[in-house]
């Protein structure tokens, strides 16, 4: 008996083995497509709203301002508002609050989540601080502003929707990036 | 088959190999160099008892700290990092390497080939092993320890925070996965390639069977949990953020990827247990497996399901409600296949002519206590209960209820039962029920209780625990030594086997079937050179 | 390797393996055999509750008949009773029933399974909103309404863990400061944590949530009965994530807002201490209280930390130099390390206290005083 060709099935196997290696890295941004289809973990775009809703309607929400620091992040950071009520549809304004208590420049980038997931798909940012990098000096602080608005599609339910934000001390990573800007 | 037709298939080869036909090399450096597919079978067997002792010791450092509540023995750092080199040590060390080991002494004999696809593939596959299990233990004596973060290794724990080792604990699992992919390709082209004429796949013996299925998962899955150690590497040496939430990225994702792999590895770790006890019921029952071709179907129905099913390990960290309920579905349906192959093995003892030797005694334990894992697992699927039990000693108890008396109790039936095929001769029955009993025994007063201490709400990896856990908790503990003492038997009782004289017959089972049957005891150093007649 | 392993705790460890060996107990003060799942307090905890007996039962009835079958096969079946092996091995019918049969159980118990899931996931407005959040490794809970803000750490002295000292009943189960909630009211959890991921897990509750940096979740839970409940954290977040317990007192709607005016008052009394002048001594003490609390776990009591995992504080150069460096670390924390910024954990002169007791605890005294004012200034 003629043996069969190893070398066919065997890269036929090694290529799978090599798909399979890549398609780990391809969960990455299918995750990504993932939540935002499910909005799973309230997991929101760090980009601003493409559309904004013309759709208004009278049904009001609440929503809820968190601020969280991360391990090691020293800045003092809270919202203006701890929450607010708004219409569905209609754009408001708020802020967060905050200032480097060190004596270092300090660049820091804040992740917002909300909470119940579901809602994170419905609550479009139309400018947010999270946008972008912040640096304070020492000793500095500052409000940074966050505009909003709910999309009226919103199912019933929702009453409450929490937005919260995790600073993140970035200091380390952004050196890099500051001195290649100046 | 006869010694005298292996005597004329030798000689018609003698002139093509000749040196290789003599039996094996002398000296060292025959383990060094072999491409044969039963030394190099032998050595993963002999690797993964050494790490089964080895992650067992850990096992009996943990029992040892939790016997009573207080630290005793351990550091929690120190505790932390037993645990997790225990589980990595028993499921990529001592589990996997077995099952691969039993694959390579007994699919080429049992479909009727000469050796593997590709042997020098094999060699290798088996020599990156120690090295990547030296690199994984060398971990523990450097500065900050070795990995402490559980066998699961979640980010950002085993990322920002992890100990300086994580690196050489990253390089070891790609040294591992290399070694099951390479292994896996060689099981897969074997079966599929060196078949003689007339052994059909439903011809194909159920742990042929059973192993071709693990073989497609692990190449599958190992790719991905590679992926995922390169993307913890790259977070932690490279400034990427795959799983930082500063950058953009989410721990999350890790937990998806991992059980993205870490699931159908469970099953990595159980299908070919079903096909060694889909062996031997049949052989002790003098009766034939009941519903063969099922078998085969709900197989490969488990195989594909465990691709839909991962995010059941993560019911807690915040899944909207379709998710959940959808993993919820899937993880149920899983019970119909395994319940399948249940019914199946109690079909084939059903109306047999049962004996009760070693190998038996294990593959009915199996049945057993597989099924109670099956059921603590078919609660843990239920997701608003699931709430309760995550993350408790509850978990603990049902794996290891599959992977002890499940996988590592399948180990030990497959070993008795071919061991006289390999060696030629036949081990001590007494000392082998005597094993039997004492590992049954030791391993229910082990996890048993540990069902209780997680429903009242013990936590998993605590080195210490609150006072209404201690009763349990010491009568596990000592359950866990009588458990691992009573493997010395074992591992005397195969020394034994190998030394003494006590001629096995060619069949050695009276009710067994099938072509490994059919050589000579012990097997010769090279089986069916040509090709047998299958009908 | 960091083994502790004194003769005098084997000694009492062997003489509780002889005793439990012999007689299979351990001494009669544990004695508390709890099997099953606790029933809890609230309607979730009780659905599930009832779930889990459902499963269970009809596992333990599947099991006696498979079981069953089998031990009647090994019994009457076997070849020493002069059995002999019959020969069916297919049969359609078999095993379109036992396949047909199992998917109709699992409908079975899928339809109540999912009935409570989505109970568990109503969003109907609360009354009480706290955010929890996961530190290494203690809780801190800050409620949104009110904004009372505490951290709750573990209380169980180190002597009672290593064994110098009896263990007492809440032994790992005991806080400085439980969270309370009022009875009979919706409170909403918000899920969050500082380092690594966390999870808050109150069995009597069934509230179990992980904490994940970066990400919030949420649970709610409505109490029935009031009194003091017990949990522990349920996600390894490292060395002493055993040693991280919840506890959640539950009062009337009464108390409890007595309760929150009282911790506004100490709050704002906390704020107010950093302004009073400090002498040595009464930093020292109240310096080695929070030293206890917050640092001991990794820098161990005697300041010596963990050789390659956690610093010493005895003899290093932070401690003995610059006091200003010294602050800036304590208040600010070591990126990437497992040093945390305490400026938010602890109140001002709780920091002054704590930098004056590492400067002049285990015999390095230099005999400075960080000032509370001084701390609070930084503060703002």
């Amino acid at each position: 008996m003629a043996p069969k060709s190893h070398k066919k099935l065997l890269t036929q196997l090694l290529l799978g083995t090599a798909a399979m290696f890549g398609f780990g890295f391809a969960l990455v941004p299918l995750y990504d497509v993932f939540c935002d289809i499910t909005g799973i973990n309230g997991k929101v775009d760090l980009t601003p709203a493409k559309y904004s809703s013309t759709e208004t309607s009278n049904r009001e929400v609440k929503i809820q301002f968190i601020a969280v620091n991360n391990e090691s992040m020293p800045w003092s950071f809270k919202p203006t508002q701890a929450s607010l009520r708004v219409k569905l549809g209609k754009t408001y304004q708020t802020a967060y609050w905050a200032k480097n208590l060190t004596a270092n420049y300090m660049v820091a980038q804040a992740v917002p989540s909300v909470a119940p997931s579901e809602a994170a798909q419905y609550l479009q940012k139309v400018d947010c601080f999270c946008f972008n990098r912040q640096p304070l000096n020492a000793g500095e602080q500052r409000e940074m502003g966050l505009a909003f608005n709910v999309l009226a599609g919103m199912p019933e339910h929702i009453k409450t929707i929490t937005l919260s934000y995790t600073l993140f001390d970035i200091t380390a990573t952004s050196a890099k990036d500051v001195a290649s800007n100046n | 088959m006869s010694t005298g037709t292996e005597q004329l298939v030798e000689s018609e080869l003698d002139t093509q190999e000749a040196h290789a036909h003599h039996g094996p090399a002398k000296g060292i450096s025959r383990w060094f160099l072999t491409t044969n597919h039963k030394d190099i079978g032998s050595m993963y067997l002999w690797f993964s008892l050494v790490m089964f002792m080895t992650g067992g010791c850990m096992a009996l450092l943990i029992r040892a700290e939790l016997f009573q509540p207080g630290l005793q023995f351990l550091e929690p750092a120190f505790f932390n990092q037993m645990t997790t080199m225990h589980g990595l040590i028993m499921v990529f060390g001592a589990v996997m390497p077995a099952f691969v080991g039993l694959a390579n002494w007994m699919i080429p004999m049992m479909i009727g080939a000469p050796d593997m696809a590709l042997p020098r593939l094999n060699n290798w596959s088996f020599w990156i092993l120690p090295f990547a299990f030296s690199i994984m233990l060398m971990t523990l004596f450097m500065e900050g320890g070795g990995p402490n973060f559980g066998w699961t290794f979640y980010a950002p724990l085993s990322t920002t925070f992890a100990p300086p080792s994580v690196t050489y604990f990253i390089f070891a699992v790609h040294m591992m996965g290399i070694s099951s992919i390479m292994g896996a390709i060689n099981v897969i082209v074997t079966i599929l390639n060196m078949r003689p004429p007339g052994m059909i796949m439903m011809k194909l013996p159920l742990f042929v069977w059973t192993w071709l299925i693990t073989a497609f998962l692990l190449i599958l899955v190992m790719p991905v949990l590679a992926g995922v150690v390169t993307m913890m590497l790259m977070d932690i040496h490279f400034g990427t953020s795959f799983f930082n939430a500063a950058g953009g990225g989410d721990p999350v994702l890790f937990q998806h990827i991992f059980w993205f792999f870490g699931h159908p590895e469970v099953y990595i770790m159980i299908l070919p247990a079903f096909g060694i006890v889909s062996e031997i019921i049949p052989t002790f029952a003098r009766k034939k497996l009941f519903g063969y071709s099922s078998m085969v179907y709900a197989t490969s129905s488990i195989a594909f399901l465990s691709f839909i099913v991962w995010a059941h390990h993560m019911f807690t960290v915040g899944i909207p409600l379709m998710g959940e309920l959808f993993f919820m579905f899937a993880t149920m349906l899983i019970a119909v296949p395994t319940g399948v192959k249940v019914f199946n093995w109690v079909a084939t003892m059903f109306r047999g002519s049962m004996t009760f030797e070693t190998p038996m005694l294990f593959a009915i334990a199996f049945v057993v206590l597989f099924s109670i894992g099956g059921f603590s697992g078919l609660m843990l699927a239920i997701a608003p209960a699931d709430f309760q039990y995550h993350d408790t000693y509850f978990v603990v108890a049902h794996f290891h209820y599959v992977l002890v008396p499940g996988s590592i109790f399948s180990i030990m039936a497959g070993v008795y039962y071919w061991l006289p095929k390999w060696t030629g001769n036949y081990y001590d029955e007494k000392m082998g029920r005597l094993h039997f009993w004492l590992s049954f025994v030791g391993i229910n007063i082990t996890f048993f209780p540990m069902h209780f201490v997680g429903l009242a709400g013990m936590p998993r990896r605590v080195p210490d625990y609150a006072l209404q856990f201690a009763d349990f908790n010491a009568v596990s503990s000592v359950g866990a030594f009588l458990f691992g003492f009573s493997q010395l038997l074992f591992i005397y009782n195969v020394v034994c086997c190998i030394r003494k004289r006590n001629q096995a017959t060619d069949r050695v089972w009276e009710g067994a079937h099938g072509l490994e049957w059919s050589v000579p005891s012990p097997a010769p150093y090279h089986t069916f050179t040509k090709p047998p007649k299958v009908d | 390797m960091n083994l502790i392993l004194s003769a005098k705790n084997l000694s009492r460890i062997c003489s509780y393996a002889t005793v439990s060996v012999l007689f299979f107990t351990v001494p009669t003060v544990y004695a508390d055999w709890q099997l099953n799942m606790r029933e809890g307090v609230t309607e979730i905890s009780r659905a599930i509750y009832d779930l889990h007996m459902v499963i269970f039962w009809i596992c333990v009835a599947i099991a006696i008949i498979v079981f069953g079958v089998m031990l009647y096969s090994v019994i009457y079946h076997r070849k020493s009773r002069g059995a002999k092996a019959h020969n069916f091995h297919e049969n359609l019918y078999v095993e379109i029933a036992w396949t047909v049969i199992p998917m109709v159980i699992l409908i079975g118990m899928a339809v109540p399974a999912t009935g409570t899931l989505i109970k568990m996931y109503d969003a109907r407005e609360s009354d009480l909103d706290i955010q929890v959040t996961g530190y290494q490794w203690k809780w801190r809970y800050q409620y949104l309404e009110s904004g009372v803000d505490f951290f709750s750490s573990l209380t169980t002295p180190q002597e009672q863990i290593v064994g110098d000292a009896e263990k007492t009943e809440n032994y790992l189960l005991e806080v400085d400061n439980p969270m309370v909630i009022p009875v009979g009211l919706k409170v909403r959890f918000l899920i969050t944590a500082n380092d690594v991921i966390h999870s808050w897990w109150v069995p009597d509750f069934a509230v179990k949530k992980d904490a994940i940096p970066g990400f919030i979740n949420e649970s709610w839970t409505i109490v029935e009965e009031p009194g003091i409940y017990r949990g522990q954290c349920a996600e390894l977040c490292g060395k002493d994530h055993g040693f991280m317990p919840i506890v959640v007192e539950v009062k009337s709607k009464a108390d409890f807002d007595i309760w929150v005016s009282e911790q506004l008052l100490a709050q704002a009394e906390k704020a107010k201490s950093a302004e009073k002048r400090w002498n040595l001594d009464e930093l020292m003490v109240l310096g080695e209280e929070v030293y206890t609390k917050s640092c001991a776990a990794c820098h161990q009591a005697s300041g010596e930390g963990i050789p390659g995992v956690f610093p010493a504080l005895k003899g290093s150069l932070i401690v003995q130099g610059d006091p200003a460096a010294h602050i800036n670390l304590v208040l600010n924390g070591k990126p990437g390390t497992a040093m945390q910024a305490f400026i938010d954990q602890l109140s001002a002169t709780e920091l002054a206290a704590v930098i004056t007791y590492e400067r002049n605890a285990w015999g390095d005294s230099l005999g400075d005083i960080i000032s509370p004012s001084q701390i609070a200034k930084m503060k703002q």
